[in-house]
Order: C-alpha cells, then sequence, then structure tokens
C-alpha cells in the first residue's frame, strides 16, 4: 500500500447547494474506483472537513461515471447571500477533498 | 440521406458571464440554437426591487446588448436563440429586444415570452387555496417570512419554450425557466419529441445540465488545469443531437479548451444531489444510467439515458429578507503580517463595542487571507507570511450598526500598527441579505403563458 494524496487518483468539482456543497469525486481510471469506494466513507469526509461542515455528510455512488458525490450540509456560513465567507458556495471544497491522503495498493499505482 | 443533428450552444453560464461566450459562438461555426442563462436565485430579488421602482425594468438587460451585438449573425444564419433573460418581466424585456431589432434595421422577426412563473402577488391566494409552500429544507410554513418575501418564482420546464418555438418564434424569452429547459426545448421541438417519452426527456435534460454553466464543461475550472490549452480562448459547449436521444458535446474548431470524458463527467456532477434522482418539471433523469465515451478529441457521446414521469409539484424559489451584512478588507504587511491583522481585527471590536455597538460571535467573521482560509482544518497554514488581506464582515438586522462596522476600517491605517494599507473603494457599505426559501407547489396552480411579436 502507498499512501497517496487524492489528486494523485482522482479529480474533483464542487458547489453551494442550499446552505451546503456538493463534491463530486471522480476517479481518474476506473480501477481507482474501488479505493474511492473504500477510503472515502462519509464520516472520513465529516472529519476531514470537521472545520468547515457542520452538518453531516451524505454520500451518493455513481459508479457509471466512476465517482462519488457527497452533500456537505451546513458548510457555506449561512445559505443565499448569508454568508460572511471567502468561498461562500464552496468552489474551493473540490480541491480540498483532494489534499486528504489515500491508501492504494502498489500494484494500482505502478506502471 | 444524412441523419437530423440539431446544434445547440450555450453562450452564457450566468449573469456576469464573459461577453465573449455568445459573440463568439455565432461567428466561429455552425449552430442552429443560440442559449443563454441569466438567473439565480439572488438575481430574481433585485429584479423584483428594480421593476418596483420602475416598471420596465426587472429583467437582464445584459441580454439586449449582447442580442445587439450577435443580431447580424443571429438573422443571417437563422440561428434561434433562448434566454431566461426576462426575469420578473419578461413583456419589458420582448419590448426592449423588439425595439432593438427594429433599431438595426429588420422587420419580421418573430420574439416570444414564456410568463406565468412570477407568482409573488399570487402567494396569498396560493396560501389560502392549501398550497402552505413550507421550507423543504425545515418544513417551517412561509407564513413565518410572509411579510419579508422579496420575490416568488415557479420554475418552469420546456413545454411553454417548446410552443413558443413552434410559433415560430425565433428569440425566446422565458423568466425562471430551469437551466437545462433552454436546451431540452430545442431539441423537443427539432426532434418532435412526446413528453411522455422519459427516456428522450431525460436526455434533453442531460445535455442542458452539462452545458448551463457555459466552458466549465470544456475545461474551465478544470482539476487538472494545465493540460487545458489556451484558456483564455476556451470554446463554449456545442450539444450536436440525434433524433434518438444520443448526442455529442463539443466545441467550435481552433477554439481553446477541450472536451474530454474527464471535463464532462466533472460538469457532470457539478450541482448533483441524489444522481438517481435529478428533478426537473418535464421529467426525473437518472444520472446513474449516463454512458461517456471519447470519440474523437473535443468531443464526447453522451448516451443511455434513462429518465421518470415528472412530479406532481413544482419547485418554487422564494426569496427574502434576512437583515443586512458588510465585508471589508484591508492588507497588513511587513513582519508579523498575521499578528497585526489579528490586531486590527480585535481593536475593531473593541472600538465598535466602544460605542455601543456589538455583534454575536456567530455573526463576526475575520479571515485572514493568504493563512489558508478556504482550507480551514486540511492544510497547514503557511509559515511567516509577509503580508495578509484581512477580510473582516458582520451581518445584522440592524443596518445602521452594519454601516457603523464599516467606519472602523479605514482608521487602522493611521491609528492600528504599521504595515496596514490596501483600503480602496471607500467604507464597505451594508447591503440586504437575501435568504432563500425553497417550497413546492401544486402544478394544477401554475399556468404559464406565450406571447409572440413580430418586429
Amino acid at each position: 500500500m502507498a499512501t497517496v494524496p487524492l489528486s494523485k487518483i482522482a479529480y474533483s468539482r464542487s458547489g453551494d447547494k442550499g446552505d451546503g456543497s456538493n463534491v463530486g469525486v471522480i476517479a481518474r481510471r476506473p480501477e481507482f474506483y474501488d479505493v474511492l469506494l473504500d477510503e472515502l466513507t462519509a464520516e472520513r469526509v465529516k472529519k476531514h472537513f470537521s472545520r468547515i461542515c457542520r452538518g453531516k455528510v451524505e454520500r451518493f455512488e455513481v459508479p457509471n461515471l466512476h465517482a462519488l458525490n457527497f452533500l456537505l450540509h451546513d458548510s457555506l456560513g449561512g445559505g443565499g447571500s448569508e454568508s460572511l465567507k471567502s468561498d461562500a458556495q464552496g468552489k474551493t471544497h473540490g480541491l480540498g477533498l483532494l489534499m486528504m491522503e489515500v491508501e492504494v495498493p502498489d500494484a494500482l499505482l505502478g506502471e | 440521406m444524412s441523419e437530423k443533428i440539431v446544434r445547440v450552444a450555450n453562450g452564457q453560464g450566468f449573469w456576469g458571464d464573459s461577453p465573449l461566450g455568445p459573440v463568439r459562438l455565432v461567428r466561429e461555426g455552425p449552430l442552429d440554437y443560440l442559449t443563454m442563462d441569466y438567473l439565480a436565485e439572488v438575481t430574481m430579488s433585485i429584479l423584483q426591487k428594480l421593476k418596483s421602482r420602475d416598471p420596465a425594468k426587472g429583467y437582464a438587460t445584459d441580454f439586449v446588448k449582447t442580442l445587439e451585438r450577435i443580431l447580424p449573425e443571429v438573422v443571417e444564419k437563422n440561428i434561434k436563440v433562448i434566454a431566461n433573460a426576462g426575469g420578473v418581466n419578461p413583456r419589458a424585456c420582448q419590448e426592449a429586444v423588439l425595439e432593438t431589432i427594429r433599431k438595426a434595421g429588420y422587420s419580421g422577426v418573430k420574439v416570444g415570452i414564456v410568463s406565468g412563473d412570477d407568482i409573488l402577488d399570487r402567494l396569498d391566494e396560493l396560501i389560502a387555496s392549501g398550497e402552505p409552500l413550507k421550507n423543504m429544507d425545515d418544513g417551517r410554513p412561509l407564513s413565518e417570512v410572509r411579510n419579508r418575501v422579496l420575490s416568488a418564482n415557479v420554475y418552469i420546464g420546456a413545454e411553454p419554450i417548446v410552443e413558443a418555438l413552434s410559433k415560430g418564434a425565433q428569440i425566446v424569452i422565458a423568466g425562471r425557466c430551469t437551466d437545462p429547459a433552454l436546451v431540452s426545448a430545442p431539441l423537443i421541438h427539432e426532434f418532435g419529441w412526446s413528453f411522455s417519452d422519459h427516456a428522450k426527456l431525460a436526455a434533453g435534460t442531460v445535455a442542458g445540465h452539462i452545458v448551463e454553466c457555459g466552458a466549465q464543461c470544456t475545461g474551465g475550472n478544470f482539476t487538472d488545469w494545465r493540460s487545458v490549452p489556451d484558456m483564455a480562448r476556451i470554446g463554449y459547449p456545442v450539444i450536436e443531437a440525434r433524433a434518438d436521444g444520443t448526442f455529442d458535446v463539443t466545441k467550435h474548431p481552433e477554439t481553446g479548451g477541450l472536451v474530454t470524458v474527464e471535463s464532462v463527467s466533472s460538469q457532470l456532477v457539478y450541482e448533483m444531489g441524489d444522481p438517481k434522482n435529478y428533478i426537473t418539471p418535464d421529467v426525473v433523469a437518472d444520472f446513474s444510467t449516463i454512458q461517456l465515451e471519447q470519440v474523437e478529441p473535443d468531443r464526447v457521446r453522451v448516451s443511455g439515458i434513462q429518465g421518470r414521469k415528472r412530479t406532481e409539484t413544482l419547485k418554487v424559489s422564494i426569496s427574502y429578507s434576512q437583515g443586512y451584512k458588510a465585508v471589508g478588507q484591508l492588507v497588513v504587511a511587513g513582519p508579523d503580517a498575521e499578528a497585526k491583522a489579528r490586531l486590527c481585527a480585535d481593536i475593531i471590536w473593541k472600538r465598535l463595542s466602544l460605542d455601543g455597538v456589538e455583534f454575536p460571535a456567530a455573526d463576526r467573521l475575520v479571515e485572514l487571507v493568504g493563512s489558508g482560509v478556504c482550507f480551514d482544518g486540511i492544510a497547514k497554514a503557511p509559515e511567516h507570511l509577509s503580508e495578509v488581506a484581512l477580510r473582516i464582515g458582520v451581518r445584522s438586522p440592524n443596518r445602521a450598526d452594519v454601516d457603523r462596522f464599516g467606519m472602523e476600517l479605514a482608521p487602522l491605517v493611521t491609528s492600528g500598527p504599521p504595515g496596514v494599507t490596501g483600503f480602496a473603494g471607500g467604507r464597505p457599505k451594508a447591503t440586504e441579505i437575501v435568504s432563500y426559501w425553497p417550497a413546492l407547489v401544486n402544478r394544477e396552480k401554475v399556468q404559464t403563458q406565450v406571447i409572440i411579436e413580430e418586429s
């Protein structure tokens, strides 16, 4: 097993959804999708965003796109135009998730 | 005979997107339809306010300017234009557009509008008829904020846009229709798809979702940004659709950016909720059925899309006033920049307190931009910053308190620590906070109207 930043095996996009954000994470190769399923549990993502996300984290599987979708509830400091934060729309949450360290089998990484 | 292909492009992802999007789309390659998206929740409340001051306002004026610029190509190439630029006053937008077309010397151009989405004046009637318009997120009844409501619009689907196109409109101006409907409507019209053909409606919806944010599916905001060629000349997306509901995502030749399975799937997950239930007024699309294939460079084929019958309700977007806020910024530079910036924030709160103005902690914000505020708790803050931007803000039901806060930023330049600068643009002033109240309404209570006029 190798420990790598998630950005090594996935890309992402995020944006606002009500008073929370959604973070889509897509495997760079189909064979990395199982790693995403194992490593990116809702609990772990919630912990990763513990200082940003005050609500619960929901996870949805999108196997046809080799992707996972996370809803980070109450993560913008208020919805609509209520938030005072720089990133009031959660545009950077995708990049934040890509900073997470994940365990990847060596065989999958080597080539 | 070759298979019929319909080309639909989106040149405007939101009100404020680059004016070059639509201009380059009509000039740099073939096109049947040009769509433009102007509306967001906050936009509706701003437009409603403008209309209350002047009954001739309340629509996206940028649309009229853009149309003036692209009109020669639109007329010569017979490109049809569909935009939700009507805001809360599609009729006024129609008149402005007709006047622009007449001034440019084109006669016989049909301009259609779709109205009926604006229910601000019908709220009490709807509540009395048994539509509580409860908040979808927390179940509260609208009566709690009724006297603070600024705008109320129902998300309209493709049907009235299809009606306008079938009546010969070359330009269709809608109010608050859904973004994907701008794209699905011309496909339904061109291919004669039935409103009970869920797979086709879902395909049109997915096509609309992919292009609704403009260049965000052609390399904009893409994780691997170094791999995106010539971002300055990024091509806006073009859908090439076929009657069977499959379509290609592409862009005009020799434009910048890229169209890959990666760039398209990045946009598919944008604003995603439950992928199996993407609810629109026309259909419930199932994003877990979408298949993507790179068939050529800068061309991704989309197929396999399934959908289910539409819901009995329509979504309502209500905005209401939730007090005031102000945010200001100072640059703090030199040794100990962060410590000095924190001191500046403390000084502001203390000086306001000396004048009897207090804000609870939950309604104050201090960010040291440059120290990692976007990745709080995720990435380690860099050490020894030589400068930071102090971004400081408040919110309150009391407008005077918010304006009072704005007076305490500039004084730090002369009565704070050394190295405080970058105070430009005057005092931050209180602006209204517009909050969003999502609700549902029985679709039978909402009637749309289509009106066509000719230049």
